[in-house]
């Protein structure tokens, strides 16, 4: 216990120059390089004056490395500033969406692996079959849709011609979001308030996109359990297990799969910045109401602290993911601790 | 190995593009013979390419109607003969915007992919050589950026730099320069401590000729397969770009923006304003990704137990 804990420690450590250097890179993409904000904000007319005053108030006028001082003293505080467009502080519209582009993704996940993992196993069990070559078809082909037209393609042919699934939002007009909506998590507000008419409104509404994540990216999930199965299948221990009478089955799914799952995991932590991205993609085409969609929203208005405070937010998220799948990895896997 | 070298003899062989010709293409049937599928792959990634790329060089052959006419036929009319893909909202040929379509996109991809290329190889070349503080700093920088997703970073360059055919080039060509920089700076990490770079190191050769001559010419094999699939990753950042609106001005005929247009009618069943443009997007990339696959296959022998 005490050597994950040493290595949580080390970990988190780690954790401070590779956050440092996103935010320097979100700064110096936001404000060093060319494209003035203020003037872009207040259309190309505006008098030289206001323009003055605007970015006085916005700390603009100060030399670049005051302004970098500034923005990481308000960051190492999780203070994001206020609205350039908008009377409100950046924090609120970013807490507001937060939770659905995390209920979106991490539903995207579990069915991505749901569809990804399996299918691996099964094509590396009947390697060079029929069976082996559609599989890693379809992985090949999965990987090379754009999420955006998986996305529009299922709401065609799922929403409009068959008219199964509604093609946006999270909720329809039937159920009224303010009546469970506590951690904006609504699936989880549904089940724990015990409304499951709300709950299941929620899930119809989330089908869709999260069959898009997940469809999309399973394909590199897919490609990954094949590989490490095989090489799992021809190892010693399984030939052991075999030889032992242990049932085909259980030789596969209990004691080759966990071993193939170590590089998985890995992966995992990789593909999630992929999946954050396709989020973004799929909250446009399902006018879900997440984080991507107020990204894009606030870069058309120009309201940059905005745009700063969730792509921040973002490099957070990502930061702690690859934090959180290094710690799984300590825990499975003993050799990895320090 | 092959009937044409041994007629013609080794000395010939040695000058004739003729005989090199032949010596090629024996050495390809050869390699069909031996990695079957994956050249298949190959080749179909060839064939796919090679036409989407003759579709942009004589557009004119597959397309009687400007992408930009808009009186090309009645407003969002559905496909029929005369227009094979349907008309869109503002009366233009779809079949005529997919084929000039191709030019814009695959003209991004491909200069992204080269643009990080040129600057991700010889910063891992030299990262990966010296070893020093430059090396740390440098691939500290990288990994951070590799981690962050490509996509909100090519969004925040293309929101700053605004829409233009150079700008979202640069955009999406930023995503890319890590991915080069981790190949090429650990194929140089491993190349170094070869015996031969020693031998070179040994006999006095420069800094710059053990880079140029011993290390990259070993560490080029590798990126030839990565520039393929990553442009395959690039013609869908590009798309993406274009789709959310951040890319290209009005004027320019692109998929991604064509898709976005559409996804306003889909309510209403229109399904060929969506339906061709994305599915070009995704031919272009499947055969880029084929032919990184095939020729990954096929320069690796050791991924063949795959």
């Amino acid at each position: 216990m005490r050597r994950i804990l040493k290595y949580l420690v080390a970990r988190l450590l780690l954790m401070i120059p590779m956050l440092f250097v996103l935010l320097t890179l979100v700064f110096v993409v936001l404000r060093v390089m060319p494209g003035d904000p203020v003037s872009a904000m207040l259309g190309g007319h505006a008098p030289e004056k206001v323009i003055q005053e605007k970015k006085k108030e916005l700390g603009l006028d100060k030399p670049i490395g005051a302004q970098y001082l500034e923005y990481l003293g308000q960051l190492a505080r999780f203070d994001f500033g206020k609205s350039m467009i908008l009377e409100e502080r950046v924090s609120k519209p970013i807490l507001d969406k937060l939770p659905a582009t995390i209920e979106l993704t991490v539903c995207g996940l579990l069915i991505c692996l749901g569809i990804g993992v399996p299918l691996g196993v099964r094509a590396a069990r009947r390697r060079r079959s029929g069976h082996d070559f559609g599989i890693r078809l379809y992985a090949n082909v999965v990987y090379c849709i754009p999420v955006f037209w998986m996305g529009l393609m299922l709401q065609m042919i799922l929403g409009v011609f068959l008219n199964l699934f509604p093609i946006s939002g999270r909720v329809g007009s039937r159920v009224i979001s303010g009546d469970f909506d506590r951690t904006g998590f609504y699936v989880l507000d549904t089940l724990f308030s015990g409304k499951f008419l709300a709950l299941g409104d929620v899930l119809y509404h989330l089908a869709l996109p999260a069959i898009t994540l997940g469809i999309v990216l399973s394909g590199v999930f897919v490609r990954l359990t094949r590989a490490n199965m095989l090489d799992v299948l021809k190892s010693d221990f399984v030939l052991a297990s075999r030889a032992r009478g242990v049932p085909e089955r259980d030789v596969v799914y209990r004691h080759a799969l966990k071993n193939a799952l170590i590089p998985i995991i890995t992966m995992l932590g990789l593909q999630f910045s992929t999946l954050l991205a396709n989020a973004i993609l799929t909250e446009t085409t399902f006018s879900w109401p997440g984080m991507g969609r107020l990204l894009l929203e606030r870069i058309e208005l120009r309201d940059y602290p905005t745009v700063q405070g969730i792509i921040v937010v973002y490099a957070f998220i990502v930061s702690l993911v690859s934090l959180l799948v290094d710690i799984v990895y300590a825990v499975i896997d003993p050799r990895v601790r320090l | 190995m092959d009937k044409a070298q041994r007629d013609i003899g080794p000395e010939a062989a040695r000058f004739s593009p003729a005989a090199g010709l032949a010596k090629l293409l024996g050495r390809f049937s050869a390699a069909a013979r031996r990695y079957r599928i994956e050249w298949w792959i190959l080749v179909a990634g060839i064939l796919v390419i090679g036409f989407i790329a003759f579709m942009t060089v004589f557009p004119g052959i597959f397309t009687g109607y400007s992408p930009l006419d808009q009186n090309a036929g009645p407003q969002l009319a559905k496909p029929s003969a005369g227009h094979v893909m349907g008309i869109d909202n503002l009366g233009r040929d779809i079949g005529a915007r997919v084929v000039y379509g191709a030019r814009t996109i695959l003209g991004v991809a491909m200069a992204a992919a080269l643009l990080s290329a040129l600057i991700g190889i010889p910063l891992g070349l030299i990262s990966g050589f010296a070893g020093n503080w430059l090396d740390k700093v440098l691939s500290l920088v990288m990994d951070s950026v590799y981690s962050f997703p490509g996509l909100i970073l090519a969004i925040a360059f293309a929101a700053m730099l605004g829409p233009g055919v150079i700008n979202i080039t640069l955009a999406v060509s930023v995503v890319y320069i890590p991915t080069y920089f981790r190949l090429v700076r650990g194929q140089t990490l491993s190349i170094k401590e070869e015996l031969y770079v020693e031998a070179a190191r040994a006999i006095g050769a420069r800094r710059s000729v053990i880079l140029a001559k011993y290390i990259f010419p070993n560490v080029i094999a590798t990126v030839v397969v990565v520039f393929s699939l990553n442009i395959a990753d690039a013609i869908m950042t590009e798309a993406a770009l274009s789709y959310i609106g951040l890319g290209l001005p009005a004027g320019i005929p692109d998929w991604g923006m064509d898709l976005s247009m559409g996804k306003k009618f889909l309510p209403s069943g229109v399904w060929w304003m969506i339906t061709y443009p994305g599915m070009m997007i995704m031919m272009l990339a499947l055969g880029f990704t084929m032919l990184g696959e095939g020729l990954s296959e096929i320069l690796n022998p050791r991924l063949q137990e795959y």
